[in-house]
């Protein structure tokens, strides 16, 4: 790393950057942009990301379908969003390029592959002249021409890797050039690849030394006259990780089985993006959870069903389709009163939809999609960090209330990472569950749906507890004994006592704190993955002086008892949401109020500076 | 092991009034199950008995132990989850033929080749009856009913071939109102360790009255029922008149006059192997016409690792490896710094 500095490179501190790396999806792409994000993290930036992947494993190579795409906003204060635009765009093909150019900011980084900008290539996307002699494009931006896959193979030249080998470790060419441009240091990459291809070795030397020509070309040849410095934000103290919703999702369930000490069974069937919670959890058999890969979703939701009546944290997760399967289930589960949880990753949908983008139109699915009146629990996650937290919440109240528990992730924030601080297991919230092991009804027979005053819920009794044997199902329960019923006025009853447990839920939920002045006039009141963009939002609405305060749910079912109140302070309610207005059909439905909505269904999520013009617009 | 206890029928008959029509063949069903958990002594609190959707699938609020009526179909997902959470549970499916075979084909298909130790009671009368009486998949082909006037277009399943075929380790086959053979196959199917399906032939005397009279009454079992037994020849008839000898995974019956060891070596009948899957198929396959025996009892026993022992081993290994603490901090904090991690002060 001692190059030969031939004159001293100008260093620039920069408060925040977006980087966005772009390719084909074999290029790497989401191994860079992750292992980027994880430096940027180590060396104490804030940071949030946005892998944006297609649906194919292979699209053609060198389409606008094959694109791949990860970008990072990291940043010297406490960030939110992934960024609107790019300050620094990486494009590895054509196709890349045309995807990607119309977000670059003015006057931004551009860097090119220059060896993949081949006739051949230029025209399957449409272009009639080569951008890396275009000297418009490379005015409008700070562009680097840079011949990656050339340079690679000079790296490698007497590897003995194939060409094909040596084609793919181009992506940590680009890296070690994005290193060196924001002033990291190479060696913990390096040790991340000694790791990772521990078993591999030839790829493993490979793809260090191909870091290493990366980084040492920016340095000797001098293309970049100036690199940058982003200073570590100053975050809350304490020790810290990067990570995934859906890994943060797993930690929250797998610590919610150790708190309250129930073993943990976690069924599901494959689906995009929800897998990645299953891949998770299959990892931790040492924790005792038992992963089970059903043959389908209806028998993911089944066994869950049984488990829990067996005594275990049962759970599931699934995405769009895979909810709807599991809709009947649900229902049995309703009626059986037993606690789980199922997770649901939402995607774009309805259908097979956009299964790679992300969506929150499942909010009205989770609360009415079943048949009869069959009230439960829904809970959402706003933020790769908070899928901890509400992963725990969704165990602990789904336990506490003997009811099925919907949470809500999204594919944003399953598969976005940002600095997680690491919770202390001691200031978990107590979790402590008691199976029912004495008969409810001395001299008579156990009651199997004598409901506790406070909660509602009936008792949860462990299959095989001695003196306690009784028959549950799906149709209809004789009020506290559980018998098979008919009697038309005890179903009324039943489904009364079914939704007023639900709605005693609330008493769980803490008080509602808005974020903004007191005196605002507009609320932005959001739910899900959105939040971290509100978050922006309205500091820049503060910015700019308008009196706009913000509030998000994480309970949407029950809604929080002190919503009514605070949505009477404001004069006007915005909701950005994407999907066509579900929350605002729930609030103008409960509330009566005039709530607006900013609703857009691209797969993508919002823009900062889209929140900003709506609320404008409002005021 | 739990304690054996003394035990009787009554002590298996819940409160609940049974409720299926007079005459059906459940009530048999449910009388040799209930006296034959009483007579194996296992607490009544360690049987669990999970059902669909169907007249069968009321089956667990007759019995006095832990019991879940479920959704059309799903028991076997349902069991599956309850077995694999909780290996100590004696775990039962009590189903029929349109709920295991219709909507649920897909879930038994799955429960056989992972082998849960679970006890399948597959009560078919080839016939709809808690909707009143369509053809169901194990309905004849060209069988009239209300959902087909002009006939049953389907093939019907064959549930011993298709559990053959899934690769399940324990198949049988009895009529509801044997309840010797029942119970004898019940008692096997208990001790085997892995899924156990036992098909019972069932009478719905309402809606398909006689499905099975040409094997049923006492007269007609034995005349065309062909016990199987393991090691013995295969021979049937009143007086053990007739033998199948099978060749090239085909059966062919022969008068054999009588089942004398001689006669049966004389003719050359195949002595049966419960353990050998093409003999079993064999069985399975024998087409029905009017004077064709109907194998009986249990066609095919093997040992193949269940599921849940498998995860139980696997979980075992990991701790093992891991060796873990007994304290949910101590847990949790190794799960938390389990990657790269950094301070701020």
């Amino acid at each position: 790393m001692e190059g030969n500095k031939k004159r001293p490179i100008r260093q620039e501190q920069l408060a925040s950057v977006v980087i966005r790396f772009a390719g084909d999806s074999g290029d790497g792409i989401q191994l860079t942009g992750s292992q980027f994000t994880d430096e940027s993290a180590l060396v104490g930036n804030d940071v949030v990301t946005l892998p944006n992947f297609p649906a194919e494993i292979r699209a053609p190579a060198g389409t606008i379908a094959g694109v791949s795409g990860f970008q990072i906003h990291f940043s010297s204060s406490d960030i939110y969003s992934p960024g609107d635009r790019p300050d620094v765009l990486v494009a590895l093909n054509p196709a890349a390029l045309k995807l990607n150019l119309k977000d670059l900011k003015l006057g931004g980084i551009l860097i090119l592959n220059e060896d993949a900008f081949t006739p051949k290539a230029l025209s399957r996307v449409g272009f009639a002249n080569n951008p890396c002699q275009d000297e418009k494009l490379l005015s409008s931006y700070r562009t680097f021409v840079v011949p990656i896959t050339q340079l690679t193979k000079e790296a490698l030249v007497e590897s003995g890797l194939s060409a094909r080998e040596v084609e793919r470790c181009k992506n940590f060419f680009v890296l070690g050039l994005t290193l060196w441009l924001f002033g990291r240091p190479t060696d913990m990459t390096s040790k991340w690849i000694e790791t990772k291809f521990k078993n591999k070795s030839e790829l493993a030397s490979a793809n260090a030394k191909v870091l290493q020509a990366g980084y040492s070309y920016a340095e000797a040849t001098e293309i970049f006259d100036v690199s940058y410095c982003v200073p570590p934000a100053p975050l809350e103290p304490g020790r810290y990780r990067n990570l995934s919703g859906s890994a943060l999702t797993a930690y929250g369930l797998v610590s919610a089985a150790q708190k309250s000490g129930l073993p943990l069974f976690f069924a599901s069937y494959p689906i995009t993006p929800a897998s990645e919670l299953l891949h998770e959890l299959a990892r931790f058999k040492k924790y005792g959870v038992i992963t089970f890969q059903a043959e389908d979703e209806i028998a993911a939701m089944c066994a869950i069903i049984g488990a829990s009546y067996g005594g275990a944290l049962a759970l599931t997760c699934c995405s769009g389709p895979g909810f709807s399967l599991k809709a009947e289930a649900l229902g049995l589960a309703v009626m059986a009163e037993l606690p789980l949880v199922v997770v649901n990753v939402q995607r774009a949908g309805p259908s097979t939809g956009l299964p790679t983008k992300t969506e929150q139109s499942d909010l009205l699915q989770a609360i009415y999609g079943r048949h009869g009146e069959a009230p439960l629990c829904v809970l959402a996650a706003s933020s790769p960090s908070n899928s901890f937290k509400m992963a725990y919440e969704a165990c602990r109240i789904a336990t506490k209330y003997m009811t099925p528990v919907i949470l809500l992730s999204d594919g944003y924030i399953a598969m976005g990472s940002e600095p997680w601080k690491i919770a202390d297991p001691d200031e978990l919230s107590l979790f402590e569950v008691a199976f029912t092991e004495v008969n409810n009804n001395p001299g008579g027979r156990f009651l199997a749906y004598k409901r506790d005053e406070a909660t509602l819920a009936r008792p949860w009794v462990k299959a095989g507890t001695k003196d306690l044997a009784h028959r549950i199902g799906g149709l209809e329960k004789e009020n506290e004994t559980g018998d098979v019923s008919y009697d038309a006025n005890n179903h009324h009853l039943m489904c009364q006592l079914r939704a007023e447990k639900i709605n005693r839920i609330a008493q769980e939920i803490p008080p509602l704190s808005v974020e903004g002045p007191s005196d605002a006039e507009l609320l932005l009141l959001g739910w899900g993955g959105t939040e971290g963009i509100l978050r922006e939002a309205l500091k820049v609405c503060q910015a700019n002086k308008l009196p706009v305060a913000r509030l998000h749910l994480h309970y949407l079912n029950p809604l929080p008892s002190d919503l009514k109140e605070v949505l009477g302070r404001f004069k006007h309610i915005l909701i950005p949401e994407l999907n066509f207005g579900q929350l605002r059909t729930l609030i103008r439905d409960k509330y009566l109020v005039d709530a607006r909505g900013l609703n857009r269904l691209t797969g993508e999520i919002f823009k900062v500076e889209e929140v900003v013009r709506a609320v404008q617009e409002m005021l | 092991m739990n304690k054996k206890v003394q035990l009787n029928k009554s002590d298996f008959e819940s409160h609940l009034e049974v409720r299926w029509c007079p005459g059906c063949g459940d009530y048999s069903v449910l009388a040799a199950v209930q006296r034959y958990l009483a007579s194996i002594g296992e607490p009544i609190e360690k049987h669990v008995f999970v059902s669909g959707i169907g007249c069968s699938s009321r089956f667990p609020y007759y019995m006095n132990t832990y019991g879940f009526h479920t959704i059309h179909g799903r028991a076997p997902a349902i069991a599956m989850g309850l077995k694999i959470a909780r290996p100590d549970l004696s775990v039962w499916v009590v189903t029929g033929d349109g709920d295991l075979l219709s909507i649920g084909g897909n879930h038994f298909l799955h429960m056989l080749r992972r082998n849960p130790n679970i006890k399948v009671l597959l009560l078919n009368n080839q016939i709809y009856g808690l909707t009143k009486g369509q053809y169901s998949p194990t309905s004849t082909k060209g069988k009239v009913t209300k959902s087909s006037p002009a006939g049953s277009p389907d093939t019907p399943i064959n549930p011993i071939q298709l559990a053959l075929g899934a690769q399940a380790t324990f198949v049988a086959r009895v009529i509801d109102v044997d309840a010797q053979n029942l119970t004898e196959v019940l008692s096997e199917a208990y001790t085997h360790r892995g899924t156990a399906l036992i098909e019972i032939y069932q009478n719905c005397n309402i809606f398909n009255d006689g499905a099975f009279d040409r094997i049923r009454g006492r007269d007609e079992r034995a005349q065309y029922q062909l016990l199987l037994r393991h090691n013995a020849p295969l021979v049937f008839g009143r007086n053990s008149e007739n033998g199948l000898i099978v060749e090239n995974g085909r059966a062919r019956a022969v008068e054999i006059g009588s089942n004398s060891s001689e006669s049966v070596a004389k003719f050359g009948i195949t002595t049966y192997d419960v353990t050998n899957f093409s003999l079993a198929m064999a069985m399975a396959t024998i087409p029905q016409t009017d004077d064709a025996c109907v194998p009986m009892g249990v066609f095919y026993k093997v040992d193949r690792p269940c599921i849940e022992d498998v995860l139980a081993e696997q979980l075992k290994d990991a701790r093992k490896k891991a060796q873990l603490s007994s304290s949910a901090k101590d847990n949790l904090e190794e799960l938390y710094l389990s990657g790269n991690t950094w301070t701020i002060r």
